[in-house]
């Protein structure tokens, strides 16, 4: 039996910043196609006006800092960007709003501070806050799934243009999210709640429609651990702090409950943020203990911020709060090189 | 009067205390939300830079090194406190909106930075011309943040300004972009503030570049044959 004997190294497809970014759009798939089953085409309009503004702008920004542009267009890190803030948005978001957040995203956060490699902050979501605290009444219209809203069906296809171009918005197709329902409740025992509204009593575990956002999310991270595009440390830490800390103040259902740890993880953006946003290799820490901590940290955040702050989600405040953190986190976490003595 | 060109290129410009020397700062990011706020704190920040530059450079010879700078520090609480009870007295509206930013100029860095490294080695004439330039820079300065961020934020200029000039002026209001405009209000939030401060120093520091090298190139290029030794990079 002849064995080909080989040296090393192994690997032999050189893998570039766009096959790894195309990697990562694909495991948004399973995502858009359940959003898009819940929400209606709003995914999808999205999904366009965001990726026409952020690789608009990103040209019209490598064109003013005299750079290649097809070269960087083609490493598909503004499409990942563009993708990231289509999902955060609430779907059949206006044009305006997409461009005014495309602008903050692609413009400011990553080419101001040198393009791809050199931004400090995650580029999706400094829009995504920029926009949350602009325009806190746009921000805050989620289609609701279909069998929630009152016309009980998703919005027609003309509907959903006028909307998005801004000639006429619709009302009736939003409703609060879970998370918001769970943070207005004053009054209701958990039990109770979950009996009245269609947004729990529809859901299985964690609220309708959501948990299977959440979960298809899941599918896509899934992918990417076992593509090796990230390591597993910074979303499990993530992940686990923040049931931990639900268990925690989980307080087995009364009315100022912090909402149980299966809601907390399959609620808003948890796995999304989990698995594409924590993971963004430029703005997160670098070595796997520090991005221990740094998941860990984010975990935390989003529970305090969910259940004490001011807004229902939390997961771009506390990324872009930890990124601040992460040279920090860098500093003190530098990894031994082998061979040679512990760090003092 | 080459002197005193220069002072008034160095306020206005080259040393401009917002931009370059990004000295008080907290008035300058905390009042900008709109013009009329902009112009009450710059005007009040230039009467009392032109005071205490001028009462400085009057004692500058009479006051011992070690006992200075309380002495210059008293000098400009004195001339707040005569703007803070002008505004009181003649836009007391505005003062109130102000609020504590009027009392806070005492602990503005540029005054107390202009009358140690200016107004202490420098006769009356020049120490008051560059206490106008250096108030006129800055206030340039929080005038083009106050409307930027009055456009962007509320979508108007001018608004208010009765609170300064008077009943004629209420209807200097502009609306920009319509009625409907709904605003951005990331622009009148004090992260606003800190982008637009950042987008004119970066405006600055590009015109800045863009002229050294325009000067770069006017001037004479090395003669061919000659003996003289090149340098390479910038030689002061």
């Amino acid at each position: 039996m002849a064995f080909i004997s080989r040296s090393s190294p192994h690997a032999y497809t050189a893998g570039t910043t766009g096959t790894v970014m195309l990697t990562v759009l694909l495991a948004t798939l399973p995502g858009i196609v359940v959003l898009t089953f819940y929400f209606g085409l709003g995914t999808i309009f999205n999904l366009l006006t965001a990726l026409l503004f952020c690789l608009g702008f990103e040209a019209l920004a490598l064109q003013a800092r005299k750079k290649p542009i097809t070269f960087y267009l083609k490493d598909c890190s503004a499409a990942v960007t563009a993708v990231l803030l289509a999902l955060a948005l609430p779907p059949y978001s206006p044009w305006w709003l997409m461009a005014t957040g495309c602008f903050f995203a692609i413009v400011v956060a990553k080419q101001l501070y040198g393009g791809l490699g050199f931004n400090p902050f995650n580029p999706a979501m400094v829009g995504y806050i920029v926009l949350l605290i602009s325009f806190p009444l746009e921000m805050s219209q989620w289609a609701a799934p279909a069998s929630i809203n009152d016309n009980q069906s998703l919005p027609s296809l003309l509907e959903s243009l006028r909307q998005v171009f801004a000639v006429q918005a619709f009302d009736g197709y939003t409703a609060a999210t879970p998370l918001d329902i769970l943070k207005q409740n004053t009054s209701l025992e958990l039990s109770e709640l979950y009996a009245s509204t269609p947004a729990f009593s529809q859901g299985r575990w964690a609220g309708a429609a959501w948990e299977w956002v959440n979960l298809s999310f899941l599918l896509g991270g899934v992918f990417l651990l076992y593509k090796k595009v990230f390591t597993w440390h910074a979303p499990v830490a993530m992940l686990t702090t923040l049931a931990l800390c639900a268990t925690i103040f989980y307080d087995g259902g009364s009315s100022s409950s912090t909402g149980s740890p299966l809601f907390h993880l399959f609620s808003g953006a948890t796995m999304l943020g989990a698995f594409f946003i924590v993971t963004d290799p430029v703005s997160s820490a670098v070595s796997n203990r520090g991005r221990l901590i740094y998941g860990a940290l984010i975990g935390i955040l989003v529970f305090v911020i969910r259940v004490w702050g001011n807004y229902p989600d939390a997961i771009a405040f506390a990324v872009l709060l930890m990124n601040f953190a992460a040279p920090f986190i860098d500093y003190y976490t530098k990894p031994t090189t082998y061979g040679h003595g512990a760090n003092k | 009067m080459s002197e005193l060109r220069e002072i008034t290129v160095n306020g206005l410009w080259k040393n401009n205390p917002a931009l370059v020397q990004l000295l008080g700062l907290c008035p300058l990011l905390a009042v900008t939300g709109s013009v009329v706020n902009a112009l009450g704190l710059g005007l009040a920040t230039l009467l009392v830079l032109v005071g205490s530059n001028v009462a400085v450079s009057l004692i500058r010879n009479a006051v011992s090194d070690a006992v200075r700078l309380p002495a210059f520090v008293m000098i400009i609480a004195a001339f707040t406190t005569c703007a803070e009870l002008l505004m009181q007295a003649y836009t007391y509206e505005l003062y109130q909106i102000l609020g504590i930013f009027i009392p806070l100029i005492v602990t503005n860095c540029s005054i107390l930075g202009r009358a140690d490294a200016f107004a202490s080695k420098h006769p009356i004439l020049p120490s008051a011309l560059d206490g106008f330039m250096m108030g006129m820079g800055f206030l340039l300065v929080l005038l083009a943040i106050g409307i930027l961020r009055e456009i962007l934020g509320a979508g108007t200029l001018f608004d208010n300004m009765h609170l300064i000039f008077g009943e004629a002026a209420r209807s200097w209001k502009l609306t920009v972009f319509g009625e409907n405009y709904k605003g951005f209000l990331v622009a009148v939030l004090p992260p606003g503030a800190f982008l637009i401060a950042g987008l004119l120093i970066a405006i600055k520091n590009m015109i800045d570049i863009e002229a050294k090298k325009r000067a770069a190139k006017n001037r004479a290029g090395v003669v061919k044959g000659s003996k003289r030794v090149r340098t390479t990079g910038e030689v002061a």
